[in-house]
This record gives structure tokens, C-alpha cells and sequence, in this order.
């Protein structure tokens, strides 16, 4: 690993102005990517700005029709959850299939979709449940806050505070696991609103998650594990490597929408 | 910079002078002399260098050793009584053999322990998964999953 300098603030106004002035600065959340990152000397930060020490960052809480879970929650923590678990299960269940046990108890919510790896299970349930990202600065809509591969709309300094997910009516995730990392080789969240609204989002599937267009019409028709799996998804939306072409890529979409929407049918 | 790190390890308090980039793994093993945490993968997979971090297993690998500042930190040094007798987890995978070479079991054990401290009567197919962190290239699991509903079942 690369020498940095490192930083523990106790605020997030301090964190962020640390992160707005140094150059090629980082933030440190649970660190179950950057720390293997900067290991293998892919990463390269100058500052580790870490937000270990910012307790306002963690915790979940109920704000009306929304539970708003902070930046550093644990993905055991949110996977444990009595309030997640009662209100927004499919979400429980997507941070408790992500990686292993233990990875669970260092990652953050904060830390994955800042990080927007293609192939993650956060990015899936933010966008599916159209969920909003409140930074230091503002607030944001998951349609606006995932930019494609690792990108996403924060600005240099800007941290993520919290994530305020709408409470749906239903929801679902299934995701067909890569069995060596657990990362989704393809993971569909479904969900539909109290208005009757549905979202479908795809992770693993291209170059970042994405909403299939194809999925929440048919879904919108007929909200049933059939409707999704008639739809045939265009390989062309999907990549292909090493682990699955994209024509089989494009076929589990089809499948783990239709298990999703089994499992948010109950 | 140096970084100034105090923190507990097995119950005794630590206070030490750090280069940041050291990884709790390395702090453990090469500052402490913990050598019981074991490193496998080095990549955040095989879970051999699974450690508590208050009180949850993680993978001390994949830590910066100033992660853990302030924190609790417990090792496959720190589980056994003062007298030396085996954690009941312990005494399980020996009794059920639970290993063949060993270089897994410090990461086994430590991950057994958090898991049945979360579920203290896990089934078969909740052990497997809960030790889906940790690899194991010898004993097939079957033993190590033995081991942990023997010490489940308090036997």
C-alpha cells in the first residue's frame, strides 16, 4: 500500500471541508473496498479522510412514510433491523446477501453506492425504491445519483449523510450470486408504491444499475411473477465476460424479476 | 504521519504509534505478536484473519489497524479462560475434529463464536451460510459444521 496521510474527524462539515481542500483526498467508510483497493495498489489516495469517528453518521429511524438509514450503517445492522425488516423487507433481505458475514459487519450503505460498483446489491434497492441521497450539500434523487460505471452525481467534498427510502407497498430483490464473491452476477429489486407506481432496477447486468423500462410496463399491466418472466430482455442492454455472456445475463434478468416479484408478493 | 492508536486487544489496553497504512492484521500479528490470527488470501476472502471488532467477526485483512481505534479487539489468543481452558468452541472442534491442517481454524472458530452469539441455535443450512466468509481447502466443512451444533447444543 501507498503512504497517505490520514485524517478522523468528528464531524461531517469537518470531513468535508478535509475533502474539499486536499487533492487527491478519500473517504473512509467501512473500507471492504478501498482497503483492498489501495492493498493491490489500484487505488491511490494522498488523505484517508476516515468517518469511523462520526457517530451522527449511523442509525436508522423512521421519518413517516420513509426510513431514513445514515451513511455508515453496517450492512448487518440494516440486515437485523426490526423497522427495516417489518417496513421494508426486500430491503433487509438485500443487505443480508451481501458478500459474507463479516463483510457485513464493516461495510456501509454510504461507502457501496459512493463506491457504485456495477455489480453491487445497495445500488439496486436505492434506485428500485427510488430513494433519495441526502449529502452534506443536498438532496438527491437515485435517478440522478447514479452516473454509470463507479460514477455517481457526488462532487469532490460532498458526503453522503443518509439515504431516505420511501416505505413501498411492496418490494422484492433476487439476485443470482457470483459464488466466489457474492457480488450479483445479475440482481433485479422490484417495487411497487402505495400509488400503484413500479420501479425495476438491474444490477450486475451493464456498465451500472439501471431501471428496465420493459419490466415496470409489464409490471405496471399485471404486478405477477409471470408478467415479469414473459419479458424477454435485449442482450444488447446487458454486458458479457469471463463469469456470463450477455445473452445469459439478459435471461436472468427475466428470471430474477420473476423471483422478485414472488418474493415481494410474499 | 504517524498516527497514535489506543485501543483494547483480549482485555489488556494498547497503546501504540502507528503508520496509518498498517493493516489490523499487521498490528496483530507483527507489533503484538498475536501470530494466532492468520493471514491466508490477503484479499478479504479466505476469512483465516477474522478477528472481533467489538464484539462482530471481521476480517482484519481487509481493516486498517486505525479502524479499529478505540475499539475492542478479541483473538483467537483472547478466547480461552485465563487458566487456559479451551472456549467451548474450542473443545468442539476438537472433540468433532474440525480441522485438518489447522490454517483455517483461528478464523473458524472466531467466526463460529459471532455467529452463535447472533443465533445461538442455528440450523445446519444457517451454519453453512454464516460461515460462507471463510474457506476451508481440507476438511470438506462437515466436521466444522458438526463442531458448531456441538457447541450449540452445549454438548
Amino acid at each position: 500500500m501507498y503512504a497517505f496521510q490520514y485524517h478522523r474527524p468528528a464531524s461531517l462539515g469537518e470531513a468535508a471541508t478535509l475533502l474539499g481542500k486536499l487533492g487527491d483526498g478519500k473517504a473512509l467508510a467501512g473500507g471492504q473496498t478501498l482497503v483492498a483497493a489501495m492493498k493491490l495498489r489500484l487505488a491511490q489516495p494522498s488523505d484517508l479522510v476516515d468517518l469511523g469517528g462520526i457517530a451522527e453518521l449511523a442509525g436508522i429511524q423512521a421519518d413517516g412514510d420513509a426510513l431514513v438509514i445514515g451513511a455508515l450503517t453496517r450492512h448487518a445492522d440494516v440486515a437485523a433491523s426490526a423497522d427495516v425488516r417489518k417496513r421494508i423487507p426486500a430491503l433487509a433481505h438485500l443487505a443480508g446477501g451481501i458478500g459474507d458475514r463479516q463483510v457485513r459487519a464493516a461495510g456501509t450503505l454510504g461507502g457501496s453506492i459512493a463506491n457504485n460498483d456495477p455489480a453491487a446489491d445497495y445500488p439496486a434497492g436505492v434506485l428500485g425504491l427510488g430513494a433519495s441521497v441526502v449529502t452534506s450539500q443536498r438532496s438527491l434523487g437515485a435517478d440522478e445519483f447514479f452516473k454509470g460505471l463507479y460514477e455517481t452525481a457526488l462532487k469532490p467534498g460532498e458526503l453522503i449523510k443518509s439515504v431516505s427510502f420511501p416505505v413501498p407497498k411492496r418490494a422484492g430483490y433476487a439476485k443470482f450470486a457470483n459464488p466466489a464473491s457474492r457480488f450479483a452476477l445479475i440482481g433485479v429489486f422490484v417495487s411497487q408504491a402505495a400509488s400503484g407506481a413500479v420501479r425495476v432496477a438491474v444490477t450486475g447486468a451493464g456498465n451500472g444499475v439501471f431501471r428496465s423500462a420493459e419490466l415496470e410496463k409489464a409490471l405496471t399491466a399485471s404486478f405477477t411473477p409471470d408478467a415479469a418472466g414473459a419479458v424477454k430482455v435485449p442482450a444488447g442492454s446487458c454486458n458479457g465476460d469471463l463469469h456470463a455472456s450477455a445473452e445469459y445475463r439478459a435471461h436472468l434478468v427475466s428470471v430474477m424479476a420473476k423471483r422478485a416479484v414472488a418474493a415481494a408478493l410474499g | 504521519m504517524n498516527v497514535k492508536l489506543s485501543l483494547k486487544v483480549n482485555g489488556k489496553a494498547v497503546e501504540a504509534d502507528v503508520d496509518p497504512r498498517t493493516l489490523l492484521v499487521q498490528f496483530l500479528r507483527d507489533h503484538l505478536h498475536l501470530t494466532g490470527t492468520h493471514v491466508g488470501c490477503d484479499t478479504g476472502q479466505c476469512g483465516a484473519c477474522t478477528i472481533h471488532l467489538n464484539g462482530r467477526a471481521v476480517k482484519s485483512c481487509n481493516l486498517l489497524a486505525v479502524q479499529a481505534q478505540g475499539a475492542e479487539v478479541t483473538t483467537i489468543e483472547g478466547l480461552a479462560a485465563p487458566n487456559g481452558d479451551m472456549h467451548p468452541m474450542q473443545a468442539a472442534f476438537k472433540e468433532c475434529h474440525g480441522l485438518q491442517c489447522g490454517f483455517c481454524t483461528p478464523g473458524m472458530v472466531m467466526s463460529a463464536t459471532a455467529l452463535l452469539k447472533d443465533n445461538p441455535k442455528p440450523t445446519e443450512e444457517q451454519i453453512r451460510a454464516g460461515l460462507d466468509g471463510n474457506f476451508c481447502r481440507c476438511t470438506g466443512y462437515h466436521n466444522i459444521v458438526k463442531a458448531v451444533q456441538t457447541c450449540a447444543g452445549g454438548r
